[in-house]
């Protein structure tokens, strides 16, 4: 059921640290061998696995469905689900902005538009040289401040189109 | 460890002994306080208490509901018990909070905020300016989360010791039957029912679900609550699990969610650590263990089956019910889905009482809602009323209002499954059913206020946009659907409406409505067909005189430099697409071949001399 190949020497050329990280964690789970059972944890280990590798590409999904005991097609599945996990790297400043429907009312919409003509890249796209990627977001629970963005874990509250420059430039 | 109700009566009679210090500053660091800076303020406090060496205490506690005038904090004299909220504290203004609450007065020049709310648990009751209740937000910007003392010392756990030790399972499901309590996530469907129904399955393993998922964009209710008072909730999913016969909890949170996951973690951990939860609670025979799950951005995840199979580790599809959860749900087992608010408010009615719960609220909705109150409102915060209290008290009176004096035009309740309600429909006094009634409905509790600079058939826009998103494309009226309506209000927005798309759109919607798999998509055209109720001339608009009202539908706008212009210069300077010229002094023109239609230009312009047709 499980892929052949030796997916954890497979993860570490990826990283070899990051690969040990990812093993101890899964490692730590009561896994058995009722795959019903293990799927539970499947979530929790990718979100873990996406938290180590920023993002989750081919051979981490193996990794993570071996261990698991379960078929790769699943644990895709579960990824293009959801919109929190990406098979895609991701840049090293990832500019969120909400687009709940506070921060739309309070011109989200502008804000999108100004960002991506200033980056020069789409919504859900990353710069060719890895530095920034812009994605929408849904609501962080700042309404008060809205439109909010969020680069990484800093959150800047009552954006302006005036303001995108200086976001970018705080991003050193 | 606690291990009896002796003890945790005793432990809680000792907490109210400890002397306190002579003044106790409360300190909003909910997510809302921390982004607006309200770190910064705490540490400051601190050293300045420090450096007097005053006889302060601070307590760093969860949101207060009043987002809008982070950082907020409250100085508490213990002696006279009197309290007064500052808002919008800055750096130089701590000395004189510090010396002022040290002599026990008020402080000159920092912006005091009038208490809007009472708490029915203490007997208090409500005053033209105090409308809110607080029984869901009773601790929450009055404890410190992290701290089981101070939940201890506010009756925690007590609700539990109870139960567990004065009343059967089935006195349980008949106080909160009686009481009356509806589903606080949106459906209003009798919480004491449900449990009623899980109870009477026959199963080695039952389950006690907590929805955590808080989808609802522009909502943050549960956030508060997880946030502010985790125990709460943590109490009465184990009230739950004794009610119906079930030995663990789980909690579904969103991932967005950190400040919440983590202080349910600490939460969680305590309570074990004291013999609150987990094996042979407070020394009875009744154990009880809750697991965190983590959701991973997914609006549908909100809906309970939905919810289930991605707790199982599998796509969040949902599934025809029947089966309903409380028969057949996690892992195949009888579970109760609740939300966080509904359980928040189980506590207070095992403490107090069915009659009393009852005696807040209309008849068919007892008790309170809180609302996520934001958009164009002066006052963005959490609000706590009684059902029954009409949209016009909580926007005008709680919420102060419309931002910068513009015309309200719309509040918006239920989210993307909601509709908007207009103005001679504020005095509607608001439970479960007049929101329907409305063509909305209550929803987890989100309301966006809008004003005149909001079009409402870009609204229903944003909304089908929200579904088109996040439908899971299991059904196809949802999945495709969804997508042609989307497409028809593209059309109207873009000027390219004709009067049968209106009727295109009412058909299709009801279609949708009657035919889509579950609640997602039989709601997801409430957002247009309850615009079109209200405000069919906006449509008509677009379409027959190709004008967007609002000025919002870019298509149909021209920006345009009339003869007030003094050749300034400013907008030219300020257009990001660079398409605005002429000289100093000259009357400047605009390329509409190269506009973008940003707005720019004329929110510089001193001189009105930018129209928008
Ligand atoms: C599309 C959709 C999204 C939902 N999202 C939520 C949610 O975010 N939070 C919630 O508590 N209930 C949500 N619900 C309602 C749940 O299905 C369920 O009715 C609720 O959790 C039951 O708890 P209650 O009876 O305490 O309200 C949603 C329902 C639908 C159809
Ligand atoms: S809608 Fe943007 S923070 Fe809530």
């Amino acid at each position: 059921m499980s892929c052949p190949i030796n997916s954890k020497a497979e993860l570490a050329k990826l990283s070899p640290e990051k690969a040990e990280e990812l093993d101890v964690y899964l490692t730590s789970l009561p896994l058995t061998d009722d795959r019903e059972r293990n799927r539970g944890f499947l979530i929790q280990s990718l979100h873990k696995a996406q938290e180590i590798f920023t993002y989750l590409p081919s051979v981490v999904q193996v990794h993570v469905a071996n261990r698991l005991g379960l078929h790769l097609a699943e644990v895709y599945g579960v990824i293009s689900f959801y919109s929190y996990f990406t098979d895609k790297p991701v840049g090293r400043y990832k500019i969120n902005i909400c687009t709940g429907t506070a921060c739309f009312v309070k011109g989200a919409d502008k804000l999108v538009e100004e960002f991506q003509r200033y980056l020069g890249i789409k919504l859900g796209e990353t710069g060719t040289d890895g530095k920034f990627s812009l994605t929408g977001l849904r609501c962080v629970g700042a309404c008060s401040m809205a439109p909010v963005v969020m680069v990484n874990d800093r959150v800047y509250g009552n954006v302006t189109t005036k303001m995108v420059p200086e976001i970018i430039s705080d991003c050193k | 460890m606690i291990d009896s109700p002796a003890k945790l009566k005793s432990h809680a009679e000792n907490l109210s002994k400890n002397s306190k210090p002579a003044t106790t500053i409360l300190v909003s660091l909910g997510t809302c306080g921390i982004a607006a800076g309200t770190r910064p303020i705490n540490d400051m406090l601190k050293a300045e208490i420090a450096s007097r060496k005053a006889d302060i205490e601070i307590v760093e506690v969860g949101c207060m509901g009043l987002c809008h005038s982070e950082p907020t904090i409250e100085v508490v004299n213990n002696a006279s018990g009197k309290s007064v909220i500052y808002g919008k504290v800055k750096a130089d203004q701590v000395a004189a909070i510090i010396e002022t609450a040290s002599k026990g007065i008020e402080a000159a020049s920092c912006t005091v905020i009038n208490r809007s709310w009472f708490y029915p648990e203490e007997n208090e009751t409500a005053t033209p300016e105090r409308i809110q209740a607080r029984i869901v937000l009773k601790n929450t910007g009055k404890i410190n989360p992290e701290i089981l003392d101070h939940y201890l010392a506010e009756k925690g756990y007590q609700a539990l010791s109870k139960v567990l030790f004065d009343m059967t399972p089935q006195q349980v499901i008949d106080t909160v039957i009686e009481s009356g309590l509806r589903g606080r996530g949106g459906g209003g469907f009798p919480t004491g029912k449900k449990w009623a129904f899980a109870a009477a399955q026959k199963a080695d393993q039952k389950y006690v679900l907590c929805n955590a998922d808080e989808g609802d964009p522009g909502a943050f209710m549960d956030r508060a609550v997880l946030e502010g008072d985790p125990h709460s909730v943590l109490e009465a999913m184990a009230i739950t699990g004794y009610a119906i016969g079930s030995d663990t909890g789980i909690i579904y949170i969103r991932a967005e969610y950190p400040l919440a996951v983590k202080r349910l973690e600490i939460a969680i951990d305590q309570a074990k650590k004291q013999g609150l939860l987990g094996k042979n609670i407070l020394g009875s025979k009744f154990s009880f263990d809750i697991m965190i799950k983590y959701g991973a951005g997914a609006f549908v995840c909100g809906e309970e089956t939905a919810l289930i199979h991605s707790v199982e580790g599998k796509r969040g599809e949902p599934t025809v019910k029947p089966p309903f959860p409380a028969i057949e749900g996690l892992w195949k087992k009888p579970t109760v889905v609740n939300n966080v608010e509904t359980f928040a408010n189980v506590c207070a009615i095992i403490r107090n009482g069915a009659p009393w719960f009852k005696k807040i609220g209309t008849p068919g909705s007892p008790g309170t809602k809180v609302f996520a109150l934001a958009g164009k409102v002066k006052k963005v915060g959490l609000v706590e009323v009684p059902m029954g209290t009409t949209l016009r008290q909580i926007i005008f009176n709680v919420g102060g209002g419309i931002m910068n004096d513009r015309k309200f035009k719309a509040v918006q309740t239920g989210g993307p499954s909601g509709g908007c309600i207009k103005f001679d429909q504020l005095d509607t006094e608001i439970d479960y059913e007049s929101l329907k009634r409305l063509g909305s409905m209550m929803g987890s509790g989100g309301m966006i206020v809008m004003d005149e600079d909001d079009c409402m058939v870009n609204v229903a826009k944003f909304f089908l946009e929200f579904t088109l998103d996040e439908s899971c494309g299991k059904c196809t009226p949802c999945r495709i659907g969804n997508k042609r309506l989307y497409e028809m209000l593209h059309r109207i927005c873009d000027g390219r409406g004709t009067r049968e798309t209106i009727q295109n759109l009412k058909d299709l919607s009801n279609s949708i409505k009657d035919t889509a798999l579950c609640g997602l998509g039989q709601t997801s055209p409430n957002p247009v067909l309850s615009t079109l109720a209200q405000f069919e001339h906006e449509y008509l608009a677009h379409i027959d005189e190709k004008r967007c009202e609002a000025g919002v539908c870019k298509k149909l706008l021209k920006y345009e430099i009339n003869n007030s212009c003094v050749g300034c210069t400013l907008c030219a300077r300020n257009c990001p697409a660079n398409c605005i010229s002429g000289s100093v002094k000259q009357k400047h023109s605009i390329d509409q071949s190269r506009c973008i239609k940003c707005g720019v230009c004329m929110d510089v312009c001193k001189f009105h001399a930018v129209d928008r047709k």
